[in-house]
């Protein structure tokens, strides 16, 4: 194992916990206690509570606290990974209080992505669970070394049971909250190994069916601080007038009628808009719609208009002379095709898709000559110190940032535009805190949206219908070009995030796949499972599209490409099973589909109908089986895979954006359509471990199978009439089906 | 201009424009910031309140219309229906983000206090003007089930 106990080193001195870092006024902080009152976890350390590391605090009534490292947005992390501090402690969950990470990438970033406090990809649970498990065994050491003095007995005679250490043969034993209060400890501290962690038979909470979320009761009353919620002393409010083509400039500002509104403090003028500030979020609203200002006109992005663009995407993606950028090679594919029997070839896109977070980009900043304090519900804590740093021209370490609760997050607040937008006009009016909130029709129109792409898929069978080779070309702009430009060049002009997903685990003796980068400027993101939530659509799709070409069933296809994958197809056969896939429906077709995206295995199966006259598809049912390796919060990875099997289902039918000469048509939830209730499908899952693997990633592992899964069963229903572009509007079901 | 106006059974005076939403009034002047915003349009339903006891969007109620009413809001919804929604979003662990929930209570506990047994269909009517981006949906329906449930059993 890695040399993960970081913390041991800034530990040690039993009274050098002084916890100033918490960020005491805003700072999220909720009681796994129900009837805890909100916030009251946040109450500085008293004199006597002991700190033995940079997570752990345990108060003399024996209260942990202990720290989320990760942020919550809906993925349920505040709880998941303090309850594997707690299962490794040994501690009484119903005793413990979750403390938001303050900004200290040194102390909390994530060791298994880059070390930076960024929130996203799946990967909090993946990355910390070493680290934290092992901070709890340690703290479990040393609270059993304290325990040892005082009773005066070795420490080999102690056990633990929840917050308490025993020492059995005496009957004797000590909560943790005496311990923390009185013991004298042995220098050097003990320092724990994997094999002071427990074993899977052993655990309390990991996999438990009881465990809740602790986020949930501030969320029924009101009482939940989002960074919309902020609310500090003399605070003023501010909003951005944004150009209406990314990286145009305002050349004229006429603000003579927005000043005059009540309530208007400053106008800022800002590089990339103009800045209002006021006293309400209702006059700053209304002086922005006052504004005059024209607009610079060479902004390269006024060519983007997405459908023409898209059609020359797929023809780049058909055009196999032109090379791209080799993201896996595996043999030969193209001459293995080249002597196929069959060949199958077909293309593959999506539209842009918008993030529109229920809340809304916003966040609040104080300005005091070089330092800064920002509240704000960011994925990015890191990134939010380095951006507010630079438009102050000060250093990170002076900036700090106090995490909400995020309403919503799909990657969309791993951005720093409404921290820029705060950081700014905190700037003008120094001294004030500032809060910017954007409106919808901002938020929408102004996203990161997913990339839009066309991806050119084409594969070879032999005689018997075994696949010989497998080439898969991805055509969209980049991400990580225009995020983390050292990781692009990095790798060559490849960017691993746009084509995630397309490395799969089907066995192929031949496999290519190409990154062809489109550099159109328009600013795109991550989303919502980012590149797996489109490739995956391909190779699902074509994964049928041969078995219906084999004259054979998908399921057993899938089980037949996975032959050495035990948990695969495992996830498969179970979802089988739950759909009776072998049963037919009257007027409704099965579709199924798989993703070993994230370090888990999903698969799905959706039954679905259809009106021929409008084109409208209706999914009625959506069965999931998800195997996460280890499973910490059953109820919630349920959870989790009905956020994105509904998700799924709204993405694949009605979500999309579509710009013209620069210009985002959609503003609002009536031009931007989501999935409501009503449209909402019947949801099964199964939750599927395998005891003694790796901990897998749950927040995005349940979008990807659901598009295909529905195209799947669209084309079982009518004969092979195949979707192949996302979303399935009726225009587009209705044109398939003319074909 | 001065509005009185009855919140959660208080009466608080206001001075604001009379076209100010009633939204901004709530959680800027009363620092009421469980009622949401989401969309500005009365379309996503997450500033959800109460107005005479109807489940009305407040991002798009002037202040001078609302000062004629009593507002009810997420920090002081009472009652049985209200307790027994509250009860089954907990049990059920319905939030995630949690940022729509406020709107989808106040929507909830109206449905109830009008429908003792709601049908799924009467749910989606009900409830379909409100939005939740973590799709909690199939989690909404089962808990506003459970609580119509254990209200016709305290019944």
């Amino acid at each position: 194992m890695t040399p993960i106990l970081q913390p041991q080193s800034r530990v040690l001195s039993r009274r050098s916990f002084l916890v100033t870092t918490g960020g005491l006024g805003i700072a999220v902080a909720f009681g796994s206690v129900p009837d805890l009152a909100s916030g009251a976890a946040m109450a500085p350390a008293a004199e006597g509570d002991f700190r033995p590391n940079a997570w752990i605090t345990i108060g003399v009534d024996g209260t942990v606290s202990i720290i989320s490292p990760a942020v919550e947005m809906g993925q349920g992390i505040t709880t998941t990974l303090p309850l594997l501090v707690a299962e490794e402690l040994d501690a009484d969950w119903s005793r413990v209080r979750v403390v938001q990470a303050p900004s200290d990438a040194e102390t909390y970033g994530n060791p298994g992505f880059y070390g930076i406090q960024l929130t996203g990809g799946s990967e909090s649970t993946r990355g910390y669970n070493a680290l934290l498990r092992m901070t709890g065994a340690q703290t479990r050491l040393i609270l059993l070394a304290g325990a040892a003095g005082m009773l005066n007995v070795p420490v080999s005679e102690l056990e633990t049971e929840p917050h308490r250490v025993l020492h059995p043969s005496s009957g004797r034993s000590l909560d943790y909250g005496e311990i923390a209060a009185r013991a004298v400890l042995p220098d050097p501290l003990p320092q724990a190994t994997e094999a002071d962690l427990k074993q899977s038979h052993r655990w309390r909470y990991i996999g438990s069916r009881t465990i809740q979320r602790i986020d949930v009761p501030s969320k029924v009353n009101g009482t939940a601080v989002f960074g919309i919620d902020v609310q500090l002393p003399d605070m003023l409010y501010g909003a951005v007038l944004r150009a209406p083509v990314q990286d145009e400039r305002p050349e004229t500002i006429d603000d003579a009628e927005a000043r005059d509104v009540p309530g208007i403090t400053h106008i800022v003028p800002l590089s990339y808009g103009v800045g209002i500030v006021g006293e309400t979020v209702e006059a700053t609203r209304r002086a922005k719609d006052l504004l005059n200002v024209t607009w610079s006109t060479t902004s390269r992005v006024r060519n983007y208009s997405s459908q023409r663009l898209l059609d020359e995407y797929r023809a780049v993606g058909r055009d196999l002379g032109q090379q791209g950028v080799p993201a896996h090679t595996k043999g030969d594919a193209e001459a293995a095709i080249a002597g196929a029997t069959t060949v199958i070839e077909a293309d593959y896109m999506s539209d842009h898709v918008a993030h529109a977070t229920m809340e809304p980009m916003n966040a609040t900043a104080l300005v005091t000559g070089d330092r800064v304090e920002i509240w704000a519900p960011t994925q990015g804590p890191t990134g939010t110190q380095g951006f507010a740093a630079e438009v102050v021209g000060t250093t990170p370490d002076k900036v700090k940032v106090n995490t909400t609760l995020l309403g919503g997050g799909f990657g969309r607040k791993a951005e720093a535009d409404f921290i820029i937008d705060a950081v700014s006009l905190a700037k003008a009016v120094e001294g004030r805190p500032v809060k910017v909130i954007w409106s919808r029709e901002d938020d929408v129109r102004h996203d990161k949206f997913r990339p839009l792409e066309a991806q050119h898929v084409k594969v070879g069978l032999d005689a018997e219908g075994n696949i010989v080779g497998w080439r898969h070309r991805i055509v969209a702009d980049s991400i990580f070009a225009r995020t983390l430009p050292p990781v692009f060049e990095e790798a060559g002009g490849h960017d691993d995030v746009v084509t995630e997903g397309a490395k799969f685990n089907y066995t192929v003796p031949a496999h290519q796949i190409e990154y062809l980068r489109q550099d159109n400027g328009l600013a795109i993101g991550f989303w919502f499972a980012v590149g797996v939530g489109y490739t995956r659509f391909a190779i699902e799709c074509v994964v049928d599209e041969i078995a219906a070409a084999r004259g054979i069933d998908p399921v057993a296809l899938r089980l037949e490409l996975l032959k050495d994958q035990p948990r695969a197809r495992k996830v498969i056969e179970t979802v089988a099973r739950m759909a009776e896939w072998d049963r037919a429906r009257d007027g409704r077709g099965l579709g199924v589909a798989y993703s070993d995206a994230f370090g888990s295995h999903c698969a799905q199966v959706a039954e679905v109908s259809l009106n021929r006259d409008t084109g409208a598809i209706r999914v009625h049912k959506v069965w999931c089986a998800i195997d996460p390796g280890v499973a910490i919060q059953p109820l919630h990875i349920e959870a989790m895979m009905m956020t994105g099997i509904t998700n799924g289902t709204g993405h694949a039918l009605f979500e999309q954006i579509n710009v013209i000469d620069g210009e985002v048509q959609e503003s609002n939830f009536d031009t931007y359509r989501v999935i409501r209730m009503s449209e909402a499908p019947e949801i099964e899952v199964a939750v599927v471990p395998t005891p003694g693997s790796p901990f897998g990633g749950i927040g995005q592992a349940g979008l990807p199978p659901t598009g295909p899964a529905i195209a799947n069963a669209v084309a079982r229903l009518t004969g092979g009439v195949r979707l192949r572009h996302y979303p399935f509007t009726p225009e587009r079901v209705k044109a398939a089906l003319d074909i | 201009m001065s509005y009185a106006i009855s919140v959660n059974g208080q009466v608080h005076h206001v001075e604001d424009d009379g076209q100010t939403p009633l939204l901004w009034v709530l959680r800027d002047t009363l620092k009421l910031t469980g009622t949401k915003y989401g969309c500005g349009v009365a379309q996503c339903g997450a500033c959800t309140v109460h107005v005479d006891g109807t489940p009305t969007r407040s991002c798009t109620l002037p202040l001078e219309v609302a000062a004629s009413a009593r507002i009810t809001t997420i920090e002081s919804i009472e009652g049985v229906e209200a307790q027994a929604i509250r009860g089954a979003w907990v049990a059920r662990d319905v939030p995630q983000c949690g940022f729509c929930q406020s709107g989808q209570i106040m929507s909830a506990v109206a449905l109830l206090r009008t429908l003792k047994t709601p049908t799924d269909r009467d749910i989606d009517v009900a409830m379909s003007g409100n939005i939740c981006r973590c799709a909690t949906y199939n989690r909404i329906r089962a808990a506003i089930h459970d609580a119509a449930a254990q209200l016709g059993t305290a019944r």
